[in-house]
């Protein structure tokens, strides 16, 4: 399954929520939950853990917009729109965390 | 494959709706089908045709309707959504037209997939 | 019905009830969804699981109380209704503070639960 995370983990319990409830499967990062992926945040080692039970995918032109396309953590894969599409389209379902 | 799309939120507030957009142009782009596009929540407000951004920003609604006009995709704005917020067929863009939530539904059990865009 | 086979839709509610209509257009959906004959759960998960509490007094805020309409989704057929342990746990609650009758998930058996679904609705 797919999940799409939108929230910075800082502002809202989204990806908290979503990596303890989650089975092992694809994690799409966009909008403002793509500052989860940001290397020395208080979420990166929440990601890292995360990176070993699921595939972790970020949005680039989020990333971009946002100045961090820098200072990503290891282990997570950046897509664009057209790789989105091809995620929603590989898994049976997914579900926003919204 | 038939992708539905759901956006729960209006234009400029939240990026929901830039999202929805530029993932429907990305299915579009890899030879996929949009089956529809739904309107709930404040994002009913996609849809109203007295929208009047600044010169230098997009135009939100313009484009969900330049969609509509290129690629026949159905824009479909929930009534009860929307006559909470104002929005009738007399403020209605082009290609956008308001029906049931039944269209949602419909849309879940005939698309392939359908993602979700909100806050 | 406009196919044979029904689909499984779960609706995911992860907001709590008045301060955003979120929980309020959600039931409107499942209602609707009553009328397609698919096979529809609901989840409560975070603060959505407060959309579930007893008590609800809402004269006050001059709002509409919603929450009796959860009682009455049986009669439509909606009958699966979860709760995320983890979050009922974290803000204090037990099934015996809750209007209806639940099934109480662990986290990974609502994941589980998730993973089956061919549509998930999210608000």
């Amino acid at each position: 399954m797919l999940h799409i995370v939108n929230k910075s983990p800082q502002e809202r319990p989204s990806l908290d929520a979503c990596l303890r409830i989650a089975e092992s499967g694809s994690i799409l990062l966009i909008e403002d939950a793509v500052y989860a992926a940001v290397k020395g945040s208080a979420s990166a080692g929440k990601l890292a853990e995360a990176a070993k039970k699921h595939r972790i995918y970020v949005l680039l032109p989020d990333v971009e917009a946002r100045a961090i396309a820098d200072r990503l953590v290891d282990g997570v894969t950046g897509i664009d729109y057209g790789g989105f599409v091809d995620l929603v389209a590989d898994h049976r379902a997914c579900q926003s965390w919204l | 494959m038939k992708f539905g799309i759901l956006v729960n939120e209006g234009p400029y507030q939240h990026q929901a709706s830039d999202s929805a957009y530029l993932f429907c142009k990305a299915v579009l782009a890899k030879g996929h089908e949009i089956h529809r596009v739904f309107f709930y929540h404040d994002g009913v407000n996609n849809s109203t045709r007295l929208t009047e951004p600044p010169q230098d920003d997009r135009n939100i609604v313009a484009r969900w309707s330049k969609l509509a006009a290129d690629h026949g995709v159905d824009l479909v704005v929930c009534v009860a959504a929307a006559l909470r917020r104002g929005i009738k067929d007399e403020n209605l863009a082009p290609g956008f037209r308001i029906s049931g939530l039944g269209q949602l539904v419909e849309s879940g059990i005939q698309a392939d997939r359908l993602v979700v865009f909100g806050d | 019905m406009t196919e044979g086979v029904a689909k499984k839709f779960m609706f995911v509610n992860r907001t709590a009830p008045y301060g955003t209509i979120y929980a309020l257009e959600s039931l409107e959906v499942v209602l609707i969804s009553a009328a397609f004959d698919q096979d529809v759960s609901l989840v409560f998960v975070d603060d959505g699981v407060w959309q579930l509490k007893k008590g609800q007094q809402t004269k006050g805020i001059e709002t509409k109380n919603f929450s009796p309409t959860y009682r009455a989704l049986e009669g439509y057929d909606v009958e699966k209704l979860y709760v995320e342990r983890e979050s009922l746990e974290s803000r204090g609650l037990t099934e015996d503070d809750l209007l209806v009758d639940v099934n109480v998930l662990s986290s990974s058996e609502l994941g589980e639960l998730m993973a089956e679904q061919d549509v998930v609705l999210s608000f």
